[in-house]
């Protein structure tokens, strides 16, 4: 399998006498050689996404010699990211992604054209976006963009390199290539946002989008090269933590609304409303809930009025900072309801508000009335009381 | 008819951080439900209130998706290893 595009087959391109130096160990293989090498050069990928699997994918393609690379991405590099998106460096926290990687890429490999697009994929801009790709690189954070990018590369006949982690465990794929399977032959629809997993099960560990988006770029190159068995029609699962490759058959769904035999979807949708509202995330129920501002809190502390005070968050979290309230994370709050004195008035706190939301919807159902929300959760304290206090 | 079910990572929160599950069953369905007996909560994220898997969760035996085969009534014999695959969506590590 091959991408073949009518531009790669017309231009004329040859290599210099530095660029057979720089890409001397893959010419010297033949799977990829002279031809292959100028397969690379003359393609066109668009990865969608520079972060955690967006870094090795950049690194990788600009390393081989990707000729023509395009880089999307809205956000601004935190310190935070820096744990897994290997491609930025201290210096660069603050800057927009999209730079930053492409200052990285461009040090690495000069000789390649890098393009960075500094905005948010929409159903508005993706087809304009991809029509200038051969490949396009799906290392995105969520449901939204995902359909998002599937749908834009069924449409436009472009394969889809898929890869998404969770926390120890990662899935990769090519979708959309012609006869294939597409994303929504997979899964036709995202989950409700009530069933995502919270901040109580987030995290990752930062080798694996290395590993995962390794992968995406390793499929990439081979879709550039024609060479190998692609993961088209394979779904791979990989286990981190057991060190373990699984392989699923992937098949095109006939009645899938993409690219089913009588498809129903024909353009771009809005992709927020198809996964209800914002797909990662649930909004935090905060209705009927009165909240407390940290201040308030600290101010009612300081005047010697202490409310109880209950942490719904995970012990391991507990452990980067507290507030010394009585700790029982909100998954064994049903079970450990009995601890709490439903009489004291009661204030609430998690992360960032909304788990401690839910904790009240619950203890409201059981009886409880004294209860506030600390609102913003511990994030808030520490920007409003204590600035000493760690934020994760 | 001993069968694996395997659980993946967004899961294992109810299971006890339990990766698999060994049971008897003839059909991928007996081997869900003795699963989601074990562990209740598990039920309303594989199946609606209608009982019908979600569209969001994969089931497979072994490397055959069983919406091709015959769904729930896929018949499962003796060492098979039955999959739950949920869409995951993350890129890098969300929070909120």
């Amino acid at each position: 399998m091959a991408i073949q595009t009518d531009a790669m087959k017309q231009q004329d391109v040859k290599l210099s006498r530095e660029e057979i130096q720089r890409y001397s160990r893959h010419l010297i293989m033949p799977e990829v050689g002279m031809e292959g090498q100028l397969k690379l050069k003359k393609a066109r990928v668009l990865t969608i996404g520079t972060g955690g699997l967006g870094a090795p994918l950049g690194l990788y393609l600009a390393a081989a010699g990707v000729g023509h690379l395009g880089l999307v991405d809205f956000d601004v590099v935190d310190s935070s990211n820096l744990q897994r998106q290997v491609t930025f460096t201290t210096a660069d926290v603050g800057k927009p992604k999209s730079e930053a990687a492409k200052a990285r890429l461009s040090a690495l490999n000069p000789d390649i054209e890098i393009v960075s697009y500094e905005t948010r994929l929409t159903s508005d801009n993706a087809l304009e976006l991809f029509r200038d790709y051969d490949i396009i690189v799906d290392g995105t954070d969520n449901f939204p963009t995902r359909f998002l990018v599937n749908d834009a590369c069924v449409l436009l006949g472009k394969p889809n390199v898929y890869g998404s982690i969770f926390r120890f465990e990662g899935q990769a794929t090519v979708f959309g290539y012609p006869g294939g399977p597409c994303y929504r032959c997979l899964y036709p629809e995202p989950p409700p946002p009530g069933l995502v997993p919270s901040c109580a099960e987030g995290g990752v560990l930062g080798v694996l989008p290395g590993i995962v988006g390794s992968i995406q770029a390793m499929e990439t190159i081979k879709l550039i090269l024609g060479t190998g068995d692609s993961l088209v029609g394979r779904l791979l699962l990989f286990d981190a933590l057991a060190m373990r490759f699984r392989e699923l058959k992937l098949k095109r769904n006939p009645e899938c609304p993409m690219c089913g035999d009588h498809r129903t979807i024909t353009k771009l949708i809005d992709y927020e409303e198809f996964c209800g509202i914002r797909g990662e995330e649930t909004p935090a129920m905060t209705e009927g809930i009165q909240e407390i501002t940290p201040t308030e809190l600290k101010a009612r502390q300081d005047r010697g009025d202490k409310p109880f005070l209950l942490d719904v968050r995970e012990p391991h979290e507990y452990q980067i900072c507290n507030l010394n309230g009585k700790l029982i994370p909100l998954g064994e709050l049903t079970r450990r309801v009995n601890e709490l004195d439903s009489s004291v008035e009661m204030v609430v706190h998690c992360r960032s508000g909304k788990r401690s939301a839910d904790a009240i919807h619950f203890l409201k159902t059981a009886g409880f009335k004294k209860l506030l929300n600390l609102k913003g959760g511990i994030l808030a304290w520490a920007d409003e009381v204590d600035p000493k206090m760690p934020k994760y | 008819m001993a069968v694996k079910v395997m659980i993946p990572t967004p899961l294992r929160q109810f299971t006890g951080k339990q990766s698999s599950f060994e049971c008897n069953a003839a059909t991928v369905g007996e081997a869900l439900s003795g699963l989601t007996g074990t562990y209740s909560e598990l039920k309303k994220h594989l199946f609606t209130d209608e009982g019908k898997i979600r569209s969001f969760v994969n089931v497979y035996v072994n490397d055959e998706d069983i919406r091709f085969l015959e769904k729930e009534n896929t018949k499962t014999k003796d060492g098979d290893t039955v999959s739950i695959v949920p869409s995951i969506a993350g890129g890098g590590a969300q929070k909120n």
